[in-house]
């Protein structure tokens, strides 16, 4: 793979200089983060963290108003407050914070008039898959129409695909133009997070062009995938897009941020991913604002390791699961 | 009445007589007179040949193991074109007999042909890939150790002085040769060989001289990387080592067999690389 | 122990002061609002950073039970020292006493060189090759089930992070025994076409870097190929092999196969000088590799030597750089820089240095130094005072020859012998720290043009023992690979080990080597 050149709107040319990765050595630096111990105080701080950087999601063929108003419900108060009175009673001598809501609930574009009843004034954002999500094989006309149908309906943050199809034959422009003209779609006041789909691109080289193309074509976060492809996020792959918005905030000055998705389900998982970001990008990553999760089962973890945290007893796994 | 010639040392491809001016005889086998005169090399003799020596490592060791293979396969040729010289120089000066003579180069023959094929197999025997638990490529290649110095002294055995270059020379490494006051002016014709084989000047280098005088600068000159010690007089190999731990030359003893692996390998060193397997 | 009970318990108290801050400021803030809708961009809501500080992860010391005194063993048991004589060990991330340990002269060193000529001529020279494996078989599987009680006493003895001597030393060394042990009855495999003896004797000394690891490399190849040994670990850390000889006895390895002769400098040289010893194989300095080699000329012992190393690291512009900054961590940092083949002077081409260097820097801010028993920790303790202070000569002489020093902005622990990781750039290539080994966290930068340049340089040491190359060109790997005088070469890696392959040096890095076949024919003798 060589330097990619690109037109931008405008008439002007950007190149995206070739940025080799090698896969053995990434693993293995992806590999030490896992081995990091995380105790105590940092740990719980970590959990909640892990919490409020949640993209609470449902993407179900099945998806139902009714299994969307529960979603929601469970964004709003992670936890039945009567299980947060019975872990008050256990200890009592401990100062308990209050759980935190999730940053965002992500469902289909069809979905969002129902979270935006839900959630309306909890502040919890309305993020949707648009743009002919998952396969993102539909023309772009009618993935903008996509786009702006959710817009139209509330949706505060678009997750948009990029055309692997176009990447692999290697017609990088039109999967560029496609970003640029998604987030000319959701205009000023919608995020708009670009989904690789890392496990169709396969090579981490790709992973990094992808990325830095998404980051020029005006991401404000990059994210690993649909959650509809094997593997979905893994740690390596995050951690070249980590340190592809680390070179690209080098060069340009703008914080771009990441959300991988799928696959993590555990809070030992999490915890893993916060431990990468922080010794990555550091602190000014640490943040709902530019770090989430995509994921569905993870909150439950998250919170049985939090009443674990505070009582050094395991819950019953049935309080948490209901979504 | 004969003409007694002077046997010129042979460095960097070409004919020299020592810079020192000196030379000592070599008497007819059982007589008085004189068979030959030989140079006595001196430690700058001697300083020469290990610069020429080191340049000429480098364009033996980076021509292909088939090249080489040619080439001492060339040595074997033309050692049996001089055939008359070598035979009737062992019957002259050491009172061979004709057929003693005859069988003497006739082994050292079969020596070259045999090393000649050694040249681009011994890799495969000794080098290896080495099945690392881990997603890497790791192989162990072999090189050459560098620029060696051969001393052969007493008991002159042609055979084993043949051996000794060419396993040294299948390694891929430079040779300088130093017959001592034992051998004889064997190194006429010799040097004519290697002169007409192919091989390039320097690679190897062949010296007459005194051990006694030379043994020191040999174990201290840090560009010779291995000394092959073919003499017997242990007093002197065990003084070269002493002098020789600051620079950590490779100091190998007389060698047991003939015609073997193991000759090569005492003249090796094994460089191991590791490349990670991945997309 | 009391004293470093306490220490724990201050650095707790001082995590949770940092820590408990950050939670008062993250609960303020999502209590209620969680994140607004409107925010596009996250700048706005910065003055609440959320400080990611990992508190204290100790592993427990408790698997360990460490003997007040440790006395010599020699013919399968534990003996006390001729002399009466003890030394100290001590722990070097809080400088407090381990224990005692015995002290090795010549009477011990005689006592071990009978014991072990006498199991040569019984028991070991007479068994088969296939009953010998079986013994290594099974030490390399006690050292498995053991590997905890060995990782956390390796890291008290000689400071290194529990998470290298758990996922490094004690897993290699287990591993070293297993690929050793199937050699056993293969021996004629490893001579084509001839037949091979053991050596005999063996005297092996070891250095205080890997202390477990470094004995499974000596022992292990000796043993398949039938010799016997008698093995003398470094004074400052030879809690590990005294341990491995409780493996050997639980093996029921026969007596006098292995013993071990605890002490300093006078130990190992008795153990060199005497004359019933076959060969010696020395891990170490290339200062004490020639005073070895000086007192052995005049006898025909054989000898194998691992020495220092100042290896380059060769870095092209078209390398994996984030990998390659990976690398050049790994390669001088790992172990304190406490590593024979460390990457110590790095080579990096020039149109990319200032991006190296930058990106260098902000990696080794992420270095945690400080308790090596904390699973945390990259960094742990220099092992000795006399180490900690010979690098820090090196260092303040580095100073003095101008160029840019950077150190890492890290905390340290007061107590205990730590040091921050640096590194010299724009030095010259005759300036102490890209000549001299520092045996520290210490790296030499230096950058170069050309390939050629960069061989040129990387050649330019009297050691050759390992080198790295960073390039996603193959035929420039391998092209550079073949200039280099090194006999470990790291591809797009840096400081890996296993078993099956061969290691060791070229020049004054040493002779012979460890690891693979290659590394068990210094133990034969070809018939």
């Amino acid at each position: 793979m060589a330097t990619v050149s690109l037109k931008v709107p405008g008439g002007n040319k950007i190149t995206i200089p070739h940025y080799p990765i090698d896969m053995i050595g990434a693993d293995e630096r992806a590999g030490t983060f896992t081995t990091r111990s995380i105790k105590k105080q940092s740990k719980l701080d970590a959990l909640y963290l892990a919490i409020e950087m949640t993209d609470l999601t449902t993407l179900g063929g099945d998806d139902t108003p009714g299994k969307v108003e529960q979603l929601c419900g469970k964004a709003i108060n992670p936890v039945p407050p009567q299980y947060l009175e019975e872990l008050r009673r256990l200890v009592p001598e401990k100062d308990l914070r209050p759980i935190p809501s999730v940053a965002a609930v992500c469902v289909y574009p069809e979905q969002v008039p129902v979270a935006v009843r839900c959630l309306e004034g909890t502040g919890i954002n309305i993020a949707s898959v648009a743009t002919a999500f998952p396969a993102g094989q539909l023309p772009l006309d009618i993935k903008l129409r996509d786009v702006k149908r959710a817009v139209k309906f509330g949706a505060t943050e678009i997750d948009m695909v990029i055309d692997r199809g176009a990447f692999l034959r290697g017609d990088y422009q039109k999967v560029f133009d496609e970003i640029v003209a998604v987030k000319e779609a959701c205009g000023e006041d919608v995020h708009l997070k670009v989904i690789l789909e890392t496990g169709e691109l396969k090579t981490y080289d790709n992973v990094r062009l992808a990325s830095w193309m998404a980051m020029e074509a005006g991401a404000d976060f990059i994210k690993t995938s649909t959650g509809k492809v094997q593997p979905a996020a893994t740690m390596p792959v995050t951690l070249i897009m980590l340190q592809a918005i680390q070179d690209f905030y080098e060069q340009t000055g703008k914080k771009i941020g990441m959300k991988p998705a799928g696959g993590i389900r555990t809070a030992k998982q999490a915890i893993h991913y916060l431990v990468m970001v922080n010794e990555t990008l550091g602190s000014d990553w640490l943040d709902p604002h530019m770090f989430r999760f995509g994921a569905s089962t993870l909150l439950n973890d998250l919170l049985r390791q939090i009443f674990k945290q505070y009582s050094g007893q395991y819950f019953y796994d049935d309080i948490f699961s209901l979504d | 009445m004969k003409v007694v010639k002077t046997i010129k040392l042979y460095i960097g491809g070409a004919f020299v007589r020592t810079e020192s001016g000196r030379s000592y005889s070599f008497n007819v086998a059982g007589k008085d007179t004189q068979f030959a005169r030989l140079c006595q090399a001196s430690k700058k003799d001697f300083r020469n040949a290990v610069e020429s020596s080191k340049g000429a490592f480098k364009s033996w060791s980076s021509k292909s193991a088939y090249n080489r293979s040619q080439i001492l396969y060339r040595m074997a040729e033309m050692t049996e074109g001089k055939r008359h010289e070598f035979e009737s120089l062992f019957m002259d000066s050491l009172g061979k007999t004709e057929g003693e003579a005859k069988e003497m180069v006739d082994k050292a023959i079969d020596t070259f042909v045999y090393y000649a094929g050694f040249c681009d197999k011994f890799h495969q025997i000794a080098g290896s890939i080495n099945p690392v638990s881990g997603p890497f490529h790791n192989f162990t290649h072999i090189e050459g150790v560098g620029v060696t110095t051969l001393i052969e002294d007493d008991k002159f055995d042609f055979n084993s002085l043949i051996d000794s270059i060419c396993s040294i020379l299948t390694g891929g490494n430079s040779v300088i040769v130093l017959l001592g006051e034992g051998c004889p002016a064997v190194l006429g014709p010799l040097a004519e060989v290697m002169a007409t084989s192919d091989v390039p000047g320097g690679v190897i280098n062949i010296l007459s001289g005194h051990l006694d005088e030379l043994s020191e600068v040999i174990a201290e000159h840090r560009e010779v990387r291995s000394v092959s010690f073919q003499s017997t007089r242990d007093d002197v190999f065990q003084a070269m080592k002493l002098k020789s731990t600051d620079n950590m030359k490779r100091m190998v003893p007389r060698h047991k067999n003939e015609k073997c692996l193991e000759n090569i390998l005492s003249f090796v060193e094994y460089k191991t690389v590791w490349h990670p397997v991945g997309y | 122990m009391t004293k470093k009970k306490t220490t724990k318990k201050a650095a707790k108290k001082a995590a949770k002061k940092t820590t408990g801050k950050t939670t008062k400021k993250a609960t303020k803030k999502t209590a209620a609002k969680s994140v607004r809708k409107t925010t596009k961009k996250a700048v706005s809501v910065k003055a609440k950073k959320f400080v990611f500080d990992y508190d204290p992860a100790p592993e427990s010391t408790a698997i360990v039970n460490i003997k007040s005194r440790y006395e010599h063993f020699i013919n399968g048991e534990f003996v006390a020292p001729e002399s009466g004589k003890y030394m100290s060990t001590i722990n070097p991330a809080t400088t407090e006493v381990l224990s005692k340990v015995a002290v090795g002269n010549e009477k011990d060193v005689d006592k071990a060189v009978k014991a072990a000529r006498k199991a040569l001529n019984g028991t070991w020279g007479q068994m088969s090759g296939a009953e010998r494996g079986k013994y290594l078989f099974r030490i390399a599987r006690i050292l498995q089930e053991r590997a905890r009680e060995f990782a956390v006493l390796e890291t008290l003895d000689g400071g290194k992070p529990i998470k290298e001597s758990r996922d490094v030393d004690i897993p290699l060394a287990a591993a070293h025994f297993f690929y050793y042990a199937g050699w056993a009855d293969k021996i004629e495999y490893a001579v084509p076409g001839r037949e091979a003896k053991p050596v005999g004797v063996c005297g092996q000394i070891i250095p205080w870097n890997f202390p477990l690891l470094m004995a499974a490399w000596k022992l292990a190849p000796a043993l398949a190929a039938g010799n016997t040994v008698v093995l003398k670990p470094a004074e400052q850390t030879s809690l590990t092999a005294l341990l491995l000889a409780e493996v050997l006895q639980e093996a029921e390895l026969p007596a006098g196969v292995v013993n071990i002769v605890t002490g300093a400098g006078e130990t190992g040289a008795a153990l060199t000088a005497h004359s019933d010893v076959d060969k010696i194989a020395f891990t170490g300095s290339t200062d004490i590799g020639k005073i070895i080699a000086k007192a052995i000329s005049g006898t025909n012992k054989k000898l194998t030597l691992e020495l220092g190393g100042k290896s380059a690291n060769i870095i092209y512009e078209d390398a994996a750089l984030d990998q390659a900054v990976e690398g050049v961590i790994n390669g001088i940092f790992f172990n304190q820089g406490h590593v024979c083949c460390a990457g110590s002077r790095v080579l990096v081409e020039e149109s990319i240095a200032d991006t190296f260097m930058k990106k260098l820097k902000k990696r080794m801010q992420q270095l945690r130094v400080g308790d090596p028993m904390d699973k945390n920790t990259d960094i742990g303790a220099i092992n000795s005072k006399e180490q900690l202070d010979k690098i820090k000569e090196l260092v303040a002489k580095g100073k003095t020859e101008g160029g840019e020093f950077h150190e890492a902005d890290v905390k340290i622990p007061s107590k205990g012998y730590f040091c921050r990781p640096s590194f010299f750039a724009h030095q010259s290539a005759s300036g102490t720290i890209s000549r001299v080994e520092v045996f520290g966290p210490v790296l030499s930068i230096q950058t170069f043009r050309t390939p050629d340049e960069a061989i040129t340089k990387a050649n330019d040491t009297n050691y050759g023992l390992a080198a790295g190359i960073w390039s996603e060109k193959g035929s420039k790997i391998h092209k550079t690979a073949l200039g280099l005088k090194a006999g470990v070469i790291w591809a797009n890696t840096y400081n890996k080990f296993d078993p099956t392959s061969p290691f060791g040096g070229f020049f004054e890095s040493g002779y012979g080597r460890e690891g693979g076949l290659q590394g068990l024919l210094p133990y034969l003798e070809v018939k």
